[in-house]
Protein backbone atom coordinates (compact mmCIF):
# COMPACT_ATOMS: atom_id res chain seq x y z
CA UNK A 1 0.00 0.00 0.00
CA UNK A 2 1.37 3.39 -0.98
CA UNK A 3 2.92 5.52 1.73
CA UNK A 4 2.98 9.26 1.19
CA UNK A 5 6.47 10.41 2.16
CA UNK A 6 9.09 12.99 1.19
CA UNK A 7 11.12 12.36 -1.95
CA UNK A 8 14.32 11.98 0.10
CA UNK A 9 12.67 9.32 2.26
CA UNK A 10 11.18 7.51 -0.74
CA UNK A 11 14.55 7.29 -2.48
CA UNK A 12 16.33 6.31 0.71
CA UNK A 13 13.92 3.50 1.42
CA UNK A 14 13.27 2.23 -2.10
CA UNK A 15 16.57 2.51 -3.96
CA UNK A 16 19.75 0.79 -2.83
CA UNK A 17 23.24 0.46 -4.25
CA UNK A 18 23.32 -2.18 -6.97
CA UNK A 19 19.59 -2.04 -7.70
CA UNK A 20 18.07 -2.27 -11.18
CA UNK A 21 16.06 0.93 -11.48
CA UNK A 22 13.65 1.94 -14.26
CA UNK A 23 12.94 5.67 -14.31
CA UNK A 24 10.39 5.82 -17.08
CA UNK A 25 8.67 8.60 -18.99
CA UNK A 26 8.46 8.57 -22.77
CA UNK A 27 9.81 12.13 -23.19
CA UNK A 28 6.81 13.32 -21.10
CA UNK A 29 6.56 13.18 -17.27
CA UNK A 30 10.24 12.38 -16.81
CA UNK A 31 11.11 11.96 -13.12
CA UNK A 32 13.96 14.49 -12.99
CA UNK A 33 13.60 15.47 -9.33
CA UNK A 34 13.74 11.82 -8.26
CA UNK A 35 16.83 11.27 -10.42
CA UNK A 36 18.56 14.22 -8.80
CA UNK A 37 17.72 12.83 -5.36
CA UNK A 38 19.37 9.53 -6.36
CA UNK A 39 22.52 11.48 -7.34
CA UNK A 40 22.40 13.45 -4.05
CA UNK A 41 22.14 10.24 -2.05
CA UNK A 42 25.15 8.97 -4.02
CA UNK A 43 23.76 5.62 -5.04
CA UNK A 44 26.33 3.46 -6.84
CA UNK A 45 26.47 0.45 -9.19
CA UNK A 46 22.94 0.94 -10.41
CA UNK A 47 21.60 -0.82 -13.46
CA UNK A 48 19.46 1.83 -15.10
CA UNK A 49 16.65 0.76 -17.40
CA UNK A 50 14.73 3.05 -19.71
CA UNK A 51 13.45 3.10 -23.28
CA UNK A 52 14.51 6.71 -23.89
CA UNK A 53 17.36 7.69 -21.58
CA UNK A 54 17.77 11.42 -21.91
CA UNK A 55 19.23 14.21 -19.77
CA UNK A 56 18.45 12.71 -16.37
CA UNK A 57 20.26 9.48 -17.26
CA UNK A 58 23.12 11.53 -18.75
CA UNK A 59 23.38 13.24 -15.36
CA UNK A 60 23.21 9.98 -13.39
CA UNK A 61 25.84 8.37 -15.65
CA UNK A 62 28.16 11.39 -15.40
CA UNK A 63 27.73 11.46 -11.62
CA UNK A 64 29.07 7.91 -11.40
CA UNK A 65 25.87 6.22 -10.17
CA UNK A 66 25.56 3.74 -13.03
CA UNK A 67 27.24 0.45 -13.90
CA UNK A 68 24.95 -0.77 -16.65
CA UNK A 69 22.36 0.76 -18.97
CA UNK A 70 19.47 -1.20 -20.52
CA UNK A 71 17.85 0.98 -23.17
CA UNK A 72 16.62 1.53 -26.72
CA UNK A 73 17.32 5.20 -27.55
CA UNK A 74 19.73 7.50 -25.73
CA UNK A 75 19.77 11.11 -26.89
CA UNK A 76 18.88 14.71 -26.13
CA UNK A 77 15.46 14.79 -27.87
CA UNK A 78 15.35 17.41 -30.60
CA UNK A 79 18.88 18.60 -29.77
CA UNK A 80 21.49 15.88 -30.31
CA UNK A 81 23.79 13.59 -28.36
CA UNK A 82 24.05 12.75 -24.68
CA UNK A 83 27.69 13.63 -24.08
CA UNK A 84 28.06 12.11 -20.59
CA UNK A 85 26.62 8.84 -21.96
CA UNK A 86 28.98 9.04 -24.94
CA UNK A 87 31.98 9.85 -22.73
CA UNK A 88 31.19 6.79 -20.60
CA UNK A 89 30.88 4.51 -23.65
CA UNK A 90 33.71 6.02 -25.71
CA UNK A 91 36.21 6.81 -22.89
CA UNK A 92 34.94 4.99 -19.76
CA UNK A 93 34.54 8.31 -17.88
CA UNK A 94 33.80 8.43 -14.99
CA UNK A 95 33.55 4.63 -15.27
CA UNK A 96 32.96 2.01 -17.93
CA UNK A 97 29.30 1.56 -18.82
CA UNK A 98 27.94 -1.84 -19.76
CA UNK A 99 25.18 -1.67 -22.38
CA UNK A 100 22.21 -3.91 -23.05
CA UNK A 101 20.60 -2.55 -26.13
CA UNK A 102 17.18 -3.10 -27.66
CA UNK A 103 14.63 -1.55 -29.98
CA UNK A 104 11.62 0.30 -28.58
CA UNK A 105 9.31 -2.56 -29.57
CA UNK A 106 11.58 -5.02 -27.79
CA UNK A 107 11.85 -2.94 -24.62
CA UNK A 108 8.10 -2.27 -24.52
CA UNK A 109 7.42 -5.99 -24.80
CA UNK A 110 10.02 -6.82 -22.14
CA UNK A 111 8.13 -4.55 -19.73
CA UNK A 112 4.82 -6.13 -20.75
CA UNK A 113 6.26 -9.57 -19.93
CA UNK A 114 7.51 -8.27 -16.58
CA UNK A 115 4.13 -6.73 -15.74
CA UNK A 116 2.37 -9.93 -16.84
CA UNK A 117 4.48 -12.18 -14.67
CA UNK A 118 5.81 -14.01 -17.73
CA UNK A 119 9.47 -14.84 -18.38
CA UNK A 120 9.39 -13.52 -21.94
CA UNK A 121 7.33 -11.80 -24.60
CA UNK A 122 6.94 -12.56 -28.30
CA UNK A 123 7.10 -10.12 -31.18
CA UNK A 124 8.07 -9.79 -34.81
CA UNK A 125 11.31 -7.93 -34.50
CA UNK A 126 15.09 -7.71 -34.67
CA UNK A 127 15.43 -10.07 -37.65
CA UNK A 128 18.60 -9.24 -39.55
CA UNK A 129 19.71 -6.50 -37.15
CA UNK A 130 23.00 -6.16 -35.31
CA UNK A 131 21.01 -6.00 -32.05
CA UNK A 132 19.99 -9.62 -32.51
CA UNK A 133 23.62 -10.61 -33.17
CA UNK A 134 24.84 -8.69 -30.09
CA UNK A 135 22.45 -10.36 -27.68
CA UNK A 136 24.51 -12.71 -25.53
CA UNK A 137 27.64 -12.13 -27.64
CA UNK A 138 29.65 -10.03 -25.18
CA UNK A 139 29.62 -12.32 -22.18
CA UNK A 140 26.21 -11.27 -20.89
CA UNK A 141 23.09 -13.42 -20.88
CA UNK A 142 21.12 -13.29 -24.13
CA UNK A 143 17.87 -11.31 -24.03
CA UNK A 144 16.74 -11.89 -27.65
CA UNK A 145 16.18 -15.38 -29.08
CA UNK A 146 14.18 -16.93 -31.90
CA UNK A 147 11.10 -18.88 -30.90
CA UNK A 148 8.85 -21.18 -32.92
CA UNK A 149 5.11 -20.61 -32.80
CA UNK A 150 3.58 -23.87 -31.45
CA UNK A 151 0.50 -23.39 -33.66
CA UNK A 152 1.84 -22.27 -37.04
CA UNK A 153 5.52 -23.20 -36.90
CA UNK A 154 6.45 -19.62 -37.75
CA UNK A 155 9.71 -18.32 -36.30
CA UNK A 156 9.22 -15.25 -34.14
CA UNK A 157 11.37 -13.37 -31.66
CA UNK A 158 11.32 -13.83 -27.89
CA UNK A 159 12.63 -11.14 -25.56
CA UNK A 160 13.28 -11.76 -21.87
CA UNK A 161 11.15 -10.00 -19.25
CA UNK A 162 12.37 -6.91 -17.44
CA UNK A 163 11.80 -7.15 -13.68
CA UNK A 164 13.35 -4.03 -12.13
CA UNK A 165 13.91 -3.76 -8.40
CA UNK A 166 12.41 -0.29 -8.50
CA UNK A 167 10.32 1.76 -10.93
CA UNK A 168 10.41 5.54 -10.62
CA UNK A 169 7.84 7.67 -12.44
CA UNK A 170 6.33 11.15 -12.27
CA UNK A 171 2.54 11.55 -12.46
CA UNK A 172 0.19 14.50 -12.45
CA UNK A 173 -1.75 13.61 -9.30
CA UNK A 174 -2.38 11.25 -6.44
CA UNK A 175 -5.14 11.23 -3.87
CA UNK A 176 -4.60 11.08 -0.12
CA UNK A 177 -4.77 7.27 -0.17
CA UNK A 178 -1.93 7.12 -2.69
CA UNK A 179 -3.92 6.22 -5.81
CA UNK A 180 -1.97 7.67 -8.75
CA UNK A 181 -3.34 9.24 -11.94
CA UNK A 182 -1.40 10.25 -15.06
CA UNK A 183 -2.59 11.26 -18.51
CA UNK A 184 -1.45 12.50 -21.92
CA UNK A 185 1.44 10.47 -23.30
CA UNK A 186 1.59 7.69 -20.72
CA UNK A 187 4.36 5.68 -22.39
CA UNK A 188 5.29 2.50 -20.60
CA UNK A 189 4.93 3.74 -17.02
CA UNK A 190 2.10 1.40 -16.01
CA UNK A 191 4.04 -1.62 -17.24
CA UNK A 192 7.24 -0.41 -15.53
CA UNK A 193 5.51 -0.02 -12.16
CA UNK A 194 3.71 -3.37 -12.41
CA UNK A 195 6.91 -5.14 -13.51
CA UNK A 196 8.90 -3.82 -10.53
CA UNK A 197 9.27 -5.05 -6.96
CA UNK A 198 8.98 -1.52 -5.57
CA UNK A 199 8.00 1.86 -6.94
CA UNK A 200 8.43 5.56 -6.27
CA UNK A 201 5.94 7.99 -7.80
CA UNK A 202 6.46 11.73 -7.59
CA UNK A 203 3.33 13.79 -8.28
CA UNK A 204 2.58 17.40 -9.14
CA UNK A 205 -0.06 17.54 -6.43
CA UNK A 206 -2.04 15.50 -3.96
CA UNK A 207 -5.78 16.04 -4.23
CA UNK A 208 -8.86 14.99 -2.28
CA UNK A 209 -10.43 13.22 -5.20
CA UNK A 210 -9.18 11.99 -8.60
CA UNK A 211 -11.90 13.12 -10.98
CA UNK A 212 -11.73 11.20 -14.28
CA UNK A 213 -9.49 12.46 -17.08
CA UNK A 214 -9.70 11.23 -20.70
CA UNK A 215 -7.25 8.43 -21.38
CA UNK A 216 -5.82 8.50 -17.89
CA UNK A 217 -3.87 5.64 -16.38
CA UNK A 218 -4.73 4.97 -12.76
CA UNK A 219 -2.37 2.98 -10.57
CA UNK A 220 -4.27 1.88 -7.47
CA UNK A 221 -2.51 2.64 -4.18
CA UNK A 222 -1.87 -1.04 -3.53
CA UNK A 223 0.38 -1.26 -6.63
CA UNK A 224 2.63 1.63 -5.53
CA UNK A 225 5.21 1.71 -2.71
CA UNK A 226 5.87 5.41 -2.17
CA UNK A 227 4.19 8.60 -3.36
CA UNK A 228 6.08 11.87 -2.91
CA UNK A 229 4.56 15.26 -3.76
CA UNK A 230 7.09 17.18 -5.89
CA UNK A 231 5.55 20.06 -7.85
CA UNK A 232 7.65 20.58 -10.97
CA UNK A 233 9.28 17.18 -10.45
CA UNK A 234 9.37 16.57 -14.20
CA UNK A 235 11.11 19.86 -15.02
CA UNK A 236 12.57 20.45 -17.62
CA UNK A 237 10.36 17.86 -19.38
CA UNK A 238 6.63 18.22 -19.98
CA UNK A 239 3.89 17.57 -17.44
CA UNK A 240 0.69 17.88 -19.46
CA UNK A 241 -1.77 20.22 -17.76
CA UNK A 242 0.94 21.63 -15.48
CA UNK A 243 4.02 22.70 -17.46
CA UNK A 244 5.58 22.56 -20.91
CA UNK A 245 9.10 21.56 -21.83
CA UNK A 246 11.80 24.05 -20.80
CA UNK A 247 13.52 23.88 -24.14
CA UNK A 248 16.33 26.27 -23.19
CA UNK A 249 17.41 23.73 -20.57
CA UNK A 250 17.63 20.96 -23.19
CA UNK A 251 19.54 23.20 -25.59
CA UNK A 252 21.96 24.50 -22.94
CA UNK A 253 22.56 20.95 -21.67
CA UNK A 254 24.46 20.25 -24.88
CA UNK A 255 27.36 22.53 -23.86
CA UNK A 256 27.30 21.54 -20.16
CA UNK A 257 27.22 17.83 -20.93
CA UNK A 258 30.01 18.13 -23.50
CA UNK A 259 32.61 19.26 -20.97
CA UNK A 260 33.65 17.24 -17.89
CA UNK A 261 34.49 20.35 -15.85
CA UNK A 262 31.35 22.21 -16.80
CA UNK A 263 29.39 19.10 -15.90
CA UNK A 264 30.95 18.59 -12.46
CA UNK A 265 30.46 22.30 -11.74
CA UNK A 266 26.83 21.96 -12.75
CA UNK A 267 26.40 18.93 -10.47
CA UNK A 268 27.81 20.82 -7.48
CA UNK A 269 25.69 23.86 -8.08
CA UNK A 270 22.40 22.30 -9.17
CA UNK A 271 22.28 18.93 -7.41
CA UNK A 272 24.69 18.44 -4.49
CA UNK A 273 24.26 21.91 -2.99
CA UNK A 274 20.49 21.79 -3.29
CA UNK A 275 18.82 20.41 -0.18
CA UNK A 276 16.78 17.27 -0.75
CA UNK A 277 13.03 17.84 -0.70
CA UNK A 278 11.97 16.87 2.79
CA UNK B 1 8.36 36.11 -65.36
CA UNK B 2 8.24 34.31 -62.05
CA UNK B 3 10.38 35.97 -59.37
CA UNK B 4 13.33 33.73 -58.54
CA UNK B 5 12.76 31.74 -55.37
CA UNK B 6 15.82 31.18 -53.20
CA UNK B 7 15.99 28.27 -50.81
CA UNK B 8 18.53 26.16 -48.93
CA UNK B 9 19.50 22.55 -49.69
CA UNK B 10 17.80 21.46 -46.46
CA UNK B 11 14.59 23.21 -47.47
CA UNK B 12 14.68 21.49 -50.85
CA UNK B 13 15.19 18.14 -49.12
CA UNK B 14 12.31 18.66 -46.71
CA UNK B 15 9.98 19.79 -49.50
CA UNK B 16 10.99 16.82 -51.64
CA UNK B 17 10.36 14.44 -48.73
CA UNK B 18 6.95 16.02 -48.07
CA UNK B 19 5.96 15.47 -51.70
CA UNK B 20 6.62 11.74 -51.32
CA UNK B 21 3.68 11.49 -48.91
CA UNK B 22 0.22 11.17 -50.44
CA UNK B 23 -3.00 12.48 -48.97
CA UNK B 24 -4.82 9.93 -46.84
CA UNK B 25 -1.76 7.82 -46.10
CA UNK B 26 -0.94 6.65 -42.62
CA UNK B 27 2.61 7.65 -41.74
CA UNK B 28 4.77 6.51 -38.83
CA UNK B 29 6.95 9.56 -38.26
CA UNK B 30 10.53 9.47 -36.98
CA UNK B 31 11.98 12.44 -35.12
CA UNK B 32 13.99 15.23 -36.77
CA UNK B 33 13.93 15.78 -40.52
CA UNK B 34 11.11 13.26 -41.17
CA UNK B 35 8.83 15.06 -38.71
CA UNK B 36 9.36 18.42 -40.41
CA UNK B 37 8.60 16.92 -43.84
CA UNK B 38 5.52 15.02 -42.67
CA UNK B 39 4.08 18.12 -41.05
CA UNK B 40 4.79 20.12 -44.20
CA UNK B 41 2.93 17.54 -46.29
CA UNK B 42 -0.08 17.75 -43.98
CA UNK B 43 -0.03 21.56 -44.15
CA UNK B 44 0.11 21.60 -47.98
CA UNK B 45 -0.99 18.85 -50.39
CA UNK B 46 -1.92 16.10 -47.92
CA UNK B 47 -4.33 17.48 -45.28
CA UNK B 48 -5.65 13.98 -44.66
CA UNK B 49 -2.22 12.50 -43.89
CA UNK B 50 -2.41 10.55 -40.63
CA UNK B 51 0.65 11.27 -38.50
CA UNK B 52 1.57 8.56 -36.02
CA UNK B 53 4.36 9.10 -33.49
CA UNK B 54 5.97 6.34 -31.47
CA UNK B 55 4.96 8.11 -28.27
CA UNK B 56 1.51 6.65 -28.98
CA UNK B 57 -0.18 9.62 -30.62
CA UNK B 58 -2.27 8.55 -33.62
CA UNK B 59 -3.57 11.19 -36.01
CA UNK B 60 -1.67 14.06 -34.37
CA UNK B 61 -2.37 17.48 -35.91
CA UNK B 62 0.27 19.80 -34.48
CA UNK B 63 0.05 23.45 -35.53
CA UNK B 64 3.78 23.88 -34.98
CA UNK B 65 6.71 21.48 -35.18
CA UNK B 66 6.86 19.40 -32.00
CA UNK B 67 10.09 19.81 -30.02
CA UNK B 68 10.08 16.10 -29.31
CA UNK B 69 7.79 13.11 -29.66
CA UNK B 70 6.64 13.77 -26.09
CA UNK B 71 5.18 17.16 -26.94
CA UNK B 72 1.80 17.64 -25.27
CA UNK B 73 0.53 19.21 -28.51
CA UNK B 74 0.71 15.79 -30.17
CA UNK B 75 -1.45 14.20 -27.47
CA UNK B 76 -3.92 17.09 -27.38
CA UNK B 77 -4.53 17.07 -31.15
CA UNK B 78 -4.45 13.29 -31.73
CA UNK B 79 -7.41 11.12 -32.72
CA UNK B 80 -6.21 8.57 -30.18
CA UNK B 81 -3.43 8.37 -27.61
CA UNK B 82 -2.28 4.86 -26.77
CA UNK B 83 0.47 3.37 -24.63
CA UNK B 84 3.90 2.62 -26.05
CA UNK B 85 3.45 -1.19 -25.97
CA UNK B 86 0.17 -0.70 -27.83
CA UNK B 87 1.57 1.58 -30.55
CA UNK B 88 4.19 -1.02 -31.43
CA UNK B 89 2.13 -4.20 -30.93
CA UNK B 90 -1.32 -3.30 -32.22
CA UNK B 91 -0.57 -0.56 -34.71
CA UNK B 92 2.90 -1.03 -36.18
CA UNK B 93 3.52 -4.79 -35.99
CA UNK B 94 0.49 -6.05 -37.99
CA UNK B 95 1.44 -3.92 -41.01
CA UNK B 96 -1.40 -1.40 -40.69
CA UNK B 97 0.81 1.61 -41.45
CA UNK B 98 1.43 2.69 -45.05
CA UNK B 99 4.75 4.42 -44.73
CA UNK B 100 7.57 4.62 -42.21
CA UNK B 101 9.43 7.90 -42.42
CA UNK B 102 12.92 7.54 -40.98
CA UNK B 103 16.18 9.42 -40.53
CA UNK B 104 19.66 7.86 -40.46
CA UNK B 105 23.20 8.59 -39.30
CA UNK B 106 24.75 6.14 -41.77
CA UNK B 107 23.10 4.29 -44.64
CA UNK B 108 24.45 1.82 -47.19
CA UNK B 109 23.76 0.96 -50.79
CA UNK B 110 21.09 -1.55 -49.77
CA UNK B 111 19.32 0.99 -47.57
CA UNK B 112 20.38 -0.58 -44.28
CA UNK B 113 20.44 2.06 -41.53
CA UNK B 114 22.94 2.54 -38.71
CA UNK B 115 21.97 4.68 -35.73
CA UNK B 116 23.99 2.69 -33.18
CA UNK B 117 27.75 3.27 -33.42
CA UNK B 118 30.35 4.35 -35.97
CA UNK B 119 33.98 3.26 -36.17
CA UNK B 120 36.01 1.01 -33.87
CA UNK B 121 34.07 -1.95 -32.57
CA UNK B 122 30.77 -2.03 -30.72
CA UNK B 123 32.37 -1.92 -27.28
CA UNK B 124 34.84 0.82 -28.21
CA UNK B 125 33.19 2.86 -30.92
CA UNK B 126 34.61 6.06 -32.33
CA UNK B 127 31.19 7.66 -32.16
CA UNK B 128 28.37 6.34 -30.06
CA UNK B 129 24.99 7.21 -31.60
CA UNK B 130 21.61 7.23 -29.79
CA UNK B 131 20.59 3.70 -30.79
CA UNK B 132 17.61 2.02 -32.39
CA UNK B 133 14.50 3.65 -30.98
CA UNK B 134 11.49 2.50 -32.94
CA UNK B 135 13.31 2.26 -36.26
CA UNK B 136 14.05 -1.50 -36.58
CA UNK B 137 10.39 -2.47 -36.45
CA UNK B 138 9.27 0.57 -38.45
CA UNK B 139 11.72 -0.50 -41.17
CA UNK B 140 10.49 -4.10 -40.93
CA UNK B 141 6.73 -3.66 -40.72
CA UNK B 142 5.52 -0.51 -42.52
CA UNK B 143 4.23 -1.22 -46.02
CA UNK B 144 7.00 1.00 -47.36
CA UNK B 145 9.82 3.07 -45.92
CA UNK B 146 11.19 6.46 -46.91
CA UNK B 147 14.50 7.64 -45.48
CA UNK B 148 15.37 11.33 -45.19
CA UNK B 149 19.08 11.99 -44.69
CA UNK B 150 21.78 14.45 -45.82
CA UNK B 151 24.10 12.90 -48.40
CA UNK B 152 27.83 12.67 -47.64
CA UNK B 153 30.66 10.29 -48.46
CA UNK B 154 31.02 9.31 -44.80
CA UNK B 155 27.33 8.75 -44.15
CA UNK B 156 26.56 7.02 -47.49
CA UNK B 157 28.74 3.94 -47.25
CA UNK B 158 29.26 0.63 -49.04
CA UNK B 159 28.28 -1.22 -45.87
CA UNK B 160 27.07 0.23 -42.57
CA UNK B 161 29.23 -0.37 -39.47
CA UNK B 162 26.19 -1.74 -37.62
CA UNK B 163 22.79 -2.76 -38.98
CA UNK B 164 20.31 -1.08 -36.64
CA UNK B 165 17.40 -1.25 -39.11
CA UNK B 166 17.28 -3.54 -42.12
CA UNK B 167 16.76 -2.17 -45.64
CA UNK B 168 17.42 -4.91 -48.18
CA UNK B 169 20.10 -6.62 -46.05
CA UNK B 170 22.72 -7.99 -48.42
CA UNK B 171 20.49 -7.81 -51.49
CA UNK B 172 17.58 -9.45 -53.32
CA UNK B 173 15.64 -12.09 -51.40
CA UNK B 174 16.97 -11.18 -47.98
CA UNK B 175 13.88 -9.41 -46.63
CA UNK B 176 11.77 -12.43 -47.58
CA UNK B 177 14.31 -14.79 -45.98
CA UNK B 178 14.23 -12.72 -42.77
CA UNK B 179 10.44 -12.70 -42.75
CA UNK B 180 10.16 -8.90 -42.85
CA UNK B 181 6.60 -8.09 -43.83
CA UNK B 182 6.97 -4.61 -45.38
CA UNK B 183 8.43 -3.94 -48.81
CA UNK B 184 11.44 -2.04 -47.46
CA UNK B 185 12.91 1.35 -48.35
CA UNK B 186 11.44 2.76 -51.56
CA UNK B 187 13.21 6.12 -51.51
CA UNK B 188 16.16 7.82 -49.89
CA UNK B 189 15.59 11.56 -50.02
CA UNK B 190 18.70 13.69 -49.54
CA UNK B 191 19.86 17.28 -49.86
CA UNK B 192 21.02 16.47 -53.42
CA UNK B 193 18.10 14.50 -54.80
CA UNK B 194 16.32 11.17 -54.59
CA UNK B 195 17.68 7.61 -54.67
CA UNK B 196 15.55 4.58 -55.48
CA UNK B 197 16.41 0.88 -55.44
CA UNK B 198 17.37 -0.66 -58.77
CA UNK B 199 14.51 -3.11 -59.48
CA UNK B 200 16.94 -5.95 -60.20
CA UNK B 201 19.86 -5.49 -57.77
CA UNK B 202 18.04 -3.41 -55.10
CA UNK B 203 21.12 -1.19 -54.95
CA UNK B 204 20.18 2.47 -54.42
CA UNK B 205 20.54 4.51 -57.57
CA UNK B 206 20.26 8.28 -58.00
CA UNK B 207 17.04 8.71 -59.95
CA UNK B 208 16.35 12.37 -59.26
CA UNK B 209 18.46 15.49 -58.78
CA UNK B 210 17.52 18.94 -57.54
CA UNK B 211 17.96 21.92 -59.85
CA UNK B 212 21.65 22.83 -60.12
CA UNK B 213 22.94 19.56 -58.60
CA UNK B 214 25.26 17.64 -60.94
CA UNK B 215 25.68 13.89 -61.16
CA UNK B 216 29.37 14.28 -60.35
CA UNK B 217 28.62 16.04 -57.05
CA UNK B 218 26.20 13.25 -56.16
CA UNK B 219 28.92 10.69 -56.89
CA UNK B 220 31.49 12.63 -54.84
CA UNK B 221 29.17 12.73 -51.88
CA UNK B 222 28.53 8.98 -51.89
CA UNK B 223 30.85 6.42 -50.32
CA UNK B 224 29.94 3.65 -52.79
CA UNK B 225 30.25 3.63 -56.56
CA UNK B 226 26.92 5.36 -57.09
CA UNK B 227 24.92 4.53 -60.20
CA UNK B 228 23.00 7.44 -61.70
CA UNK B 229 19.89 6.92 -63.82
CA UNK B 230 20.48 7.54 -67.53
CA UNK B 231 18.07 10.42 -67.44
CA UNK B 232 17.64 11.46 -63.83
CA UNK B 233 14.49 13.42 -63.13
CA UNK B 234 15.16 17.08 -62.42
CA UNK B 235 13.03 17.64 -59.35
CA UNK B 236 11.10 20.91 -59.31
CA UNK B 237 12.30 23.64 -56.96
CA UNK B 238 10.11 24.39 -53.94
CA UNK B 239 7.05 26.45 -54.80
CA UNK B 240 6.45 29.69 -52.91
CA UNK B 241 3.54 27.97 -51.15
CA UNK B 242 5.69 25.06 -49.99
CA UNK B 243 8.47 27.36 -48.80
CA UNK B 244 6.09 29.67 -46.97
CA UNK B 245 4.48 26.72 -45.17
CA UNK B 246 7.85 25.22 -44.26
CA UNK B 247 9.24 28.51 -42.99
CA UNK B 248 6.13 29.13 -40.96
CA UNK B 249 6.76 25.76 -39.24
CA UNK B 250 10.48 26.34 -38.78
CA UNK B 251 9.81 29.79 -37.38
CA UNK B 252 7.53 28.40 -34.71
CA UNK B 253 10.13 25.97 -33.43
CA UNK B 254 12.48 27.74 -31.04
CA UNK B 255 15.53 25.64 -31.77
CA UNK B 256 16.24 22.13 -32.75
CA UNK B 257 18.63 20.40 -35.02
CA UNK B 258 18.93 17.25 -37.12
Amino acid sequence: MAEIVSLAEAVERAIHDGDAVAMEGFTHLIPFAAGHEVIRQRRRNLTLIRMTPDLIYDQLIGAGCVRKLIFSWGGNPGVGSLHRFRDAVEHSWPAALELEEHSHAGMANRYVAGASGLPFAVLRGYNGTGLETLSGALGSAPTIKPITCPFTGETLTAVSAIRPDVAVIHAQRADRSGNVQLWGITGVQKEAVLASQRSVVTVEEIVDELDPRPGAVVLPAWTVSYVAPVAGGAHPSYALGYSVRDNDYYVSWDAIGRDREAFTGWLDEHVYSVAGQL
Amino acid sequence: MQPEVTYTADEMMTVSAARALRDGMTCFVGIGLPSAAANLARATHAPGLVLIYESGTIGAKPSQLPLSIGDGMLAETADAVVSVPEIFNYWLQPGRIDVGFLGAAQIDKFGNINTTAIGGDYRNPKVRLPGAGGAPEIAASCREVIVVVRQGSRSFVEQVDFITSVGYGSGPGERERLGLTGTGPQKIITDLGVLEPDPRTLEFTMTGLYPGVSASVAKERTGWDLAIATEPEIIAAPTPTELAALRRFQGTRSRSHQ
